[in-house]
């Protein structure tokens, strides 16, 4: 572990140009993950700067709700608008971590937390996400937690959140600022696949830093669910997870989301799955088949094969779940 | 001295000002500045609940919070707590070792105090980030509903 600066920074104008002028310098939010990591040596930060006081909280936007980046994931899930108008987001958030972590884990955070791969955790081993080019452990190795979709030869990594399931879902937006100024993301384009590049886990530059997450009007507060599944029923990363959204018409769909978590580098979407239930009637054949579109060209390795299936059924069974979201538990365990 | 900081921590209701450099871990701080060794140190990453302590009333894990971004706060340990818990925690058995108590019990004011808790399945999962190695967690969540249902929702 090394030494490092640390500074608090006044506006989001100073930390970034601060960041900007020093490679080795790192936002501080919740550092629920960054502290972690500085700890087994996996970073070395010469800069702190912390962004902790920054945040604007959670306010009503003509068509929609602005988040702020810097507020905790406890006080954006237990939020009165969140929780009537977005309790997908709520339940995805409240599925993730302990709560300890969550009142202290930022929104901007969870976004850019890394992968809970071992072999990204143990610098004795090779890992092209630790350092390019030194190879893959996980491939040959105990790969049970890892990729089954879009991973690369270099990576087989998944990305652990489960907000950003929900994210991927309610089809987000993130604000960022940077020295060149200030841009916009959407969602699905902020994680990346980690192709040749697995180093990089999404599309932020050096000085760029999230400042606050738009979500549209659309919450799918009536029929949604959040189903994750994990080796044991709280406080631990999907092995699985499944976000849905319905909008339900006299019993037709007429739009539906689904993500996937724990299966890929990113929350994973497919929108020829949600446009095949366009217009038909929320049944188990229905959703199995949107499943098996879901789950096209997934490839296991030795040990997470068993992912395949329990993704098709998990999605089956938490669009049913949607149905009636009552049936989910604290913590959205699965239902009896 | 370089990169030291000079911050100021209310712990206890007693003020304290530290001089310390920014990797400082606040259990750290808490435990060998303070000489507050009440909140233990477990895994020291954030996963085992052990080092609980309350930040201005919210529950947060003190092995992953560097001191210097609580300049100005208000923190309680176990050593600064007096409270109904205390008591059912020993009427239920609900410890062994004890090493992770001090931690399960700042969780679970930090829990009664967020006021989400209102099943015991509820109780369970949102004391899931304290682990107990000698497997108390049964009673554990047993003294949490007593003081529940007493009355006390603090």
């Amino acid at each position: 572990m090394n030494d490092f600066n640390y500074h608090k920074a006044a506006t989001i104008d100073e930390a970034v140009n601060v960041v900007n002028e020093n490679p080795r310098a790192a936002y501080l939010a919740g550092g629920t993950n960054i502290i972690d990591l500085w700890k087994y040596n996996i970073i070395s930060p010469e800069l702190l700067m912390d962004v902790n006081q920054l945040g604007e909280g959670i306010i009503e936007t003509s068509d929609g709700i602005r988040l702020s980046a810097f507020i905790t994931n406890s006080a954006t899930a237990w939020h009165p608008l969140i929780e009537e108008r977005y309790p997908l987001l709520s339940k995805a958030i409240l599925a993730g971590a302990s709560a300890q972590i969550r009142n202290m884990a930022t929104n901007g955070g969870n976004l850019l937390q890394r992968t809970r791969c071992y072999y990204f955790y143990d610098p004795n081993v090779p890992c092209n996400k630790r350092e390019p080019g030194s190879g893959c452990s996980a491939k040959e190795g105990y790969n049970r937690i890892h990729a089954i979709l879009g991973a690369s030869e270099q990576c087989i990594a998944v990305f652990p959140s489960d907000m950003c399931v929900a994210l991927a879902a309610l089809g987000a937006v993130l604000n960022v600022s940077g020295s060149a100024g200030n841009r916009s993301i959407s969602f699905n384009d902020f994680h990346r696949l980690p192709g040749d590049t697995p180093q990089l886990d999404n599309n932020l530059l050096h000085d760029e830093i999230i400042t606050s997450i738009d979500l549209p009007s659309k919450g799918f507060a009536t029929n949604y669910s959040y189903l994750k599944l994990r080796d044991r029923h709280s406080y631990a990363f999907a092995l699985v997870s499944v976000a849905t959204g319905l909008d339900l018409e006299d019993n037709i769909i007429k739009e539906a989301r689904i993500a996937l978590g724990g299966v890929a580098h990113k929350p994973w979407r497919v929108i020829a799955a949600e446009e095949y239930l366009v217009g038909k009637a929320p049944t188990a054949e229905n959703f199995a088949i949107a499943a098996e579109i879901i789950l096209q060209g997934a490839i296991s390795f030795k040990y997470n094969a068993f992912k395949i299936e329990l993704s098709k059924r998990a999605i089956v069974r938490n669009c049913l779940m949607a149905l009636d979201p009552s049936s989910q538990l604290p913590g959205s365990q699965p239902s009896a | 001295m370089e990169n030291f900081r000079q911050i100021n921590l209310l712990v206890n209701k007693q003020p304290y000002t530290l001089a310390i450099k920014p990797y400082v871990s606040l259990l750290d701080a808490l435990r060998d500045y303070l000489d507050l060794t009440g909140t233990k140190k477990g895994c020291d990453h954030g996963q085992c609940g052990a080092c609980t302590v309350l930040v201005n009333g919210n529950r947060v894990l003190s092995c992953i919070t560097l001191a210097v971004m609580k300049d100005g706060a208000e923190i309680t340990t176990i050593e600064g707590i007096d409270h109904p818990l205390q008591n059912t925690f020993i009427e239920h058995d609900a410890f062994q070792c004890g090493y992770c108590t001090p931690g399960q019990i700042c969780s679970a004011i930090g829990m009664l105090r967020e006021g989400k808790a209102h099943s015991r399945a509820e109780v369970a999962e949102l004391m899931s980030g304290n682990l107990c190695r000698c497997g108390a967690s049964m009673q554990i969540i047993d003294a949490i509903m007593e003081v529940k249902s007493g009355g006390s929702n603090e």
